[in-house]
């Protein structure tokens, strides 16, 4: 793999997270338990669709072949997504969306600080930019977990059964494969398997204040980083991708 | 009239009241007013709040299903503003003595309502940018002129309001203009748009003066400033050429240019359809309804969990 190939991957990896988290937010739109939290749901969408251009753009440029960050968005199957399989899960209800958001908001805090040092400068600055949107984020989940936690009986179980159903995917946030290696020694990509104790001392953290119990199970899903999802990811795109698709020739 | 001009004092009162608006002096929160004046603004505020609100339907019916990470972003961020819209009108309508809660209790039970355009369903992309153009064209119209109305709340949110409004309005003509310069099927979708949208957009000013029911107190009380047909005629002045600059045909063989007037004459509005809409069988009042309900009774638990923390922590 040249590095050339290794950091358009990398940016692909976190460009489709910002993707793909942002369309399972703005499917809230008009449907939160309060239009508070209506326009709270779609901000974060709006900033990660910024962080999502910024992201494939660059990755069209490193690949060259022509590609515009609309092209990578709406014209890759599947197969060629690299989201982590946590970001495409179904948003369920208001607590399902405010667990997924904490997991990888806290994740993506220690992400984007360390990205700010990368070697590349266009990424590092993408991370800077971004870490003051996910300080945000985290917060604003932490504290709906914390409050749903404490809250009545039906939200703290219902809230305790999606950090449980959740739970299974967080393990592959922290993978790393030949690309992480590559982009690592020459100080471009960050060393993300060292960054799961300090997240998993932070969710305890987090878990705790809310009442809620860790759960026990280990076992741990994988996959997006070979572009194998869950079956809601072709759900999502079929939808995303309708009018592009059928429309090819149009400019929109 | 109900409940006013009871006692001498308050007949003094209504009086002061009467000259004070007369003289085109804005009435806060905290003056005295009739209750009818009261009655009549938390009526149009609340609608129009609500109006707001169950408008992010039909627009978010397509952030899913938008084109472009742009389109989608321009899209999302409107729906936002039209949310934040809702809740300025909701907090302008809560210093009248009526709570949100009990206004959206209002809106389910039938009582109060909201705009009869957002009774139709987006069927197409170019439906985005019809909205866009035509339904915020036309909300800018009225709105534009209740920034002099005479509750001076309401006239605040209309001014903030009305510049947010003017951006969607261009923006939702530039989906337009696009899709009439690209292909045959995106023209298509473009005139499909318009041939749906504009009777409805013209039926957004409400019937014909002579027709229009509370209108004599609104003006007395300068909470209404124009007349329905006049506010009608300055919306088609300023859409037809618009419409006309980017190959759009507008779906009324009646409609000409009136040289002595120096304005466009119109053919019939379908009141018929007005007010079979209004009174329940439009395309998608039930389905408006039902989701505001439906998203309203999944979110109580959430409501009710954020309620009894706060508590807790008291
Ligand atoms: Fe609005
Ligand atoms: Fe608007």
């Amino acid at each position: 793999m040249t590095q050339q190939e290794a950091l358009f991957k990398y940016l692909l990896r976190w460009g489709d997270n910002a993707l793909i988290l942002s369309h399972r937010l703005s499917e809230w739109c008009s449907y939160a338990p309060f239009i508070e939290e209506d326009l709270a749901l779609t901000n974060f969408a709006l900033d990660m669709i910024g962080r999502a251009q910024a992201l494939l753009k660059y990755a069209g440029e490193v690949e060259g072949k022509g590609n515009t960050e609309d092209l990578l968005a709406y014209r890759r199957s599947e197969r060629q997504y690299y989201n982590n399989l946590l970001m495409e899960q179904p948003n369920g209800d208001f607590g399902v969306t405010m667990v997924r958001q904490l997991f990888i908001s806290a994740f993506e805090k220690d992400l984007f600080t360390e990205l700010q040092n990368s070697r590349d400068t266009t990424l590092a600055a993408i991370a800077a930019k971004t870490l003051k949107e996910v300080r945000y984020h985290l917060e604003h989940a932490a504290n709906w977990v914390i409050r749903l936690g404490n809250g009545t009986d039906e939200s703290h179980e219902r809230v305790q059964k999606a950090v449980n159903d959740l739970w299974m995917f967080t393990g592959e946030l922290f993978e790393m494969d030949e690309v992480d290696r590559q982009l690592l020694s020459d100080g471009i990509a960050v060393d993300i398997s060292r960054m799961q104790e300090r997240w998993t001392g932070y969710i305890n953290d987090v878990l705790q204040v809310a009442t809620l119990q860790k759960p026990q199970d280990e076992f741990m899903q994988t996959g997006s980083r070979n572009g194998i999802h869950t079956e809601h990811l072709g759900h999502l795109l079929s939808e995303m991708q309708y009018l592009q698709r059928a429309y090819p020739d149009a400019q929109w | 009239m109900e409940n006013i001009a009871t006692t001498p004092k308050d007949e003094q009162r209504l009086a002061k009241f009467e000259e004070w608006v007369q003289s085109g002096e804005a009435i806060e929160p905290r003056d005295w007013m009739p209750e009818a004046y009261r009655k009549h603004l938390i009526r149009q505020i609340s609608q129009h709040a609500h109006s707001e609100v169950i408008g992010m339907q039909p627009e978010g019916n397509w952030v899913t299903r938008a084109p472009s990470l742009r389109a989608k972003q321009i899209l999302l961020a409107k729906i936002q503003d039209e949310g934040g819209h809702g809740l300025y009108l909701y907090s302008a309508a809560e210093t009248l003595g009526i709570t949100r809660d009990e206004m959206i209790e209002q809106l389910h039970a039938g009582k109060a309502k909201y705009s009869n355009i957002f009774n139709y369903p987006t069927l197409n992309w170019a439906d985005i940018g019809a909205i866009g153009w035509l339904v915020d064209g036309a909300a800018i119209v009225n709105q534009v002129s209740l920034q002099r109305t005479s509750f001076a709340p309401y006239s605040r949110a209309m001014v903030r309001i009305c510049k947010e409004e003017s951006f969607h309005q261009r923006q939702g003509y530039e989906i337009m203009a696009k899709m009439m310069a690209g292909t045959e099927a995106q023209r298509e979708m473009a005139q499909d748009a318009m041939n749906r949208w504009w009777w409805p957009s013209l039926m957004m000013f409400g019937p014909h003066d002579g027709d229009s029911p509370h209108s004599a107190d609104a003006f007395r009380w300068k909470i209404k400033r124009q007349t329905n047909d006049e506010l009608r005629q300055k919306f088609i002045d300023k859409t037809v050429p618009q419409a006309e600059l980017i190959g759009l045909t507008v779906p009324d063989p009646d409609m000409k240019w009136n040289e002595e007037k120096q304005s466009y004459d119109h053919g019939r509005i379908n009141w018929e359809e007005f007010y079979r809409v209004i009174n329940g069988h439009g395309p998608c009042n039930k389905q408006r309804m039902d989701h505001h309900k439906k998203v309203h009774a999944d979110g109580a638990w959430v409501r009710e969990a954020a309620e009894a923390y706060r508590a807790k922590m008291k």
